[in-house]
């Protein structure tokens, strides 16, 4: 594996593996340690002899109870949730049909309508957020979950019909063919032979594109306004601070539990995750 | 009798005729594109027709507005906090892809190696991108927060530094930590994605290098690096929008300021354009993006079209 000697490992390998998974990971060990430590911790100068950064020696649960029963905290998730899955579960959809076309049958204007996915799949939300509102407030949407869930799938159906597609192509087309030689129709054959062969692809589309739709922020924070609709990460920025005083209590607090729908499936499918990852660079 | 008949015959006829068309590919495709077509149509070609429409009108909020030209982006050609925009949107853009990319490469090469607890340090290593990077942003502002930093104390613990850093409110270092930010959060992503890269490289080609005596640095540049280039090229193009469009990270950080030391494109834009209510002139900033999100997105198609016919 490493050749060389011992020290050698150690400053080649094994230091800088650390320092790059310390870094990486600190800014989460600091949210859970401020948000159960003490306000009069909490607010101690860095300067202060009596700071001790890493570590609370009093663990409290105030900042959580009071994010929880003081504000619409929950109400937040449960919107994200809503509008995360419903926006995955239509681009999916979408995704997993245009995908198919795209990868297996022949018609005009094939090649165009693949470009012009995958240039959709490249156009960041902070382009068109501006005309969208206006275009949201025409249709009567603000303010609705639906101003989201109609508008995640813009980024979402590209890159889940980019990564289902490249998918579909390592599918042997042999396994559709015999089903049509046994009679049944394109449309059975796919719905039956194919997409059920295809259903790893689906959970690494469907996953990325949940994961997405919950960290989505700059149209949540402009197609919403009341306080009762908004999500996870809109909520967290503008409702937790008041005026100009932070509570870093309650808003670490916030930024851990608002973290953990995603870190946890994560964690269940991290594999499934990685695979859509580099499946979406890889094209 | 054949009355009876008649409303039960043509349902039939017609779910006949659905499964005839849907044999035949062209409708089959049309009938599997309808979906998307319509949700990209209505949520993405109309907005930018309706940017492009708003750009040229002096439209506000409730406002309807009428044409005007391009005045609205010769204003922002004479305005200095939109050129501050620009610059800071370049210089962050490019400083941060630089650093992804070459700590994003050296994590890969780390994480390639064969070691103990592999798969749970390279799934723990790519949360900074998987969570939520307006409340992950939230704790770096708090780390950064001149009175209670644990940066300065670690700082100041080592020797390092005598007073107190104002990280966000000083206009270089402010820029100096969103771009920490960006470079923090980017590196999973790059990280990953090369590694994927690096693991369809076959271990036989570097076994051959080191038999004819190449070290390990020849042995990077001239095996690993030129098989990699594709993967990266892909990644560095798509970084550079998500980058050169990006929002969140500044809008949380430092809101654009001090005195619009970190104001990119987006943030600028939602200040005129929401913030202001001055629609049509928000959109012309968000629309200066385009010439630069095109370029890249050419070159990028272009590099994908030669990879596959070579």
């Amino acid at each position: 594996m490493i050749e060389g000697a011992r020290w050698r490992r150690w400053v080649f390998f094994y230091i800088p593996l650390g320092v790059f998974v310390v870094v990486l990971l600190f800014p989460f060990y600091w949210m859970m340690v401020t948000s159960v430590r003490p306000d009069s911790e909490l607010y101690r100068p860095w300067m202060a002899p009596n700071y001790t950064p890493f570590w609370t020696l009093h663990p409290t649960l105030e900042h959580i109870q009071h994010l929880l029963a003081e504000t619409m905290f929950s109400t937040w998730m449960w919107n994200t949730l809503f509008i995360s899955t419903v926006a995955t579960i239509i681009s999916v959809f979408c995704g997993l049909l245009a995908g198919y076309a795209l990868s297996r049958l022949n018609f005009p204007f094939a090649g165009s309508l693949g470009t012009g996915i995958f240039i959709t799949y490249l156009v960041p939300q902070t382009l068109l957020f501006i005309p969208l509102s206006d275009i949201i407030r025409n249709f009567r949407l603000g303010d609705t979950p639906w101003a989201l869930i109609l508008t995640y799938p813009t980024f979402l159906i590209p890159f889940c019909t980019w990564l289902l597609m490249g998918y579909f192509k390592a599918i042997p087309r042999e396994l559709e063919e015999c089903a049509r030689i046994d009679g049944a129709t394109r449309w059975k054959a796919m719905v039956y032979i194919v997409f059920p062969v295809a259903v790893p692809g689906i959970m690494s589309a469907a996953i990325f594109a949940f994961t997405l739709s919950w960290n989505e922020f700059i149209y949540a924070l402009v197609f919403l306004s009341s306080p009762a609709e908004k999500t996870v990460p809109v909520g967290v920025t503008s409702e937790l601070i008041r005026g100009d005083v932070f509570f870093w209590g309650q808003l670490m607090a916030g930024a851990l539990l608002g973290s953990i729908p995603v870190a946890i499936i994560y964690s269940f499918f991290v594999e499934y995750y990685v695979a859509g990852l580099t499946g979406s660079v890889k094209g | 009798m054949a009355v009876a008949y008649a409303p039960t015959t043509a349902p039939i006829a017609r779910r006949a005729l659905v499964s005839r068309l849907l044999e035949d590919e062209r409708w089959l495709a049309l009938a599997l594109f309808l979906p998307t077509v319509i949700i990209l149509g209505l949520f993405i070609a109309y907005p930018f027709v309706e940017g492009v429409v708003l750009a040229i009108t002096n439209a506000r909020v409730g406002v309807p507005g009428h044409f005007i030209g391009l005045s609205n982006f010769e204003k922002l050609w004479n305005d200095s906090i939109f050129r501050t925009a620009v610059w800071n949107t370049f210089w962050y853009t490019g400083v941060t892809t630089v650093f992804k990319l070459a700590l994003g490469l050296w994590l890969a090469l780390l994480l390639n190696r064969h070691f103990k607890g592999k798969a749970l340090t390279r799934a723990f290593v790519l949360l900074p991108f998987i969570i939520p990077t307006v409340l992950s942003t939230f704790a770096w502002k708090w780390m950064f927060d001149p009175t209670f930093s644990v940066i300065n104390w670690s700082l100041y613990r080592l020797g390092l530094i005598h007073g107190r850093i104002n990280w966000l409110s000083d206009p270089d270092l402010a820029m100096i930590s969103v771009i920490i930010v960006n470079v923090w959060r980017g590196v999973p992503f790059y990280a990953i994605s090369l590694l994927a890269g690096l693991q369809t490289i076959n271990p036989e080609l570097q076994e051959a290098a080191a038999i004819d005596g190449a070290r390990p640095w020849q042995r990077f540049w001239h095996v690993t690096w030129p098989l990699l280039l594709p993967v990266t090229m892909v990644v560095v193009l798509f970084s550079i929008i998500q980058t050169f469009a990006d929002f969140q990270l500044v809008y949380v950080l430092t809101g654009g300021g001090p005195a619009n030391a970190t104001q990119l494109f987006a943030t600028y834009a939602y200040q005129v354009g929401i913030g202001t209510g001055l629609l049509s002139e928000g959109a012309a900033i968000s629309l200066a993006m385009f010439p630069v999100l095109l370029i890249v997105v050419i070159v990028q198609l272009l590099y994908i079209r030669r990879v596959e016919t070579h």
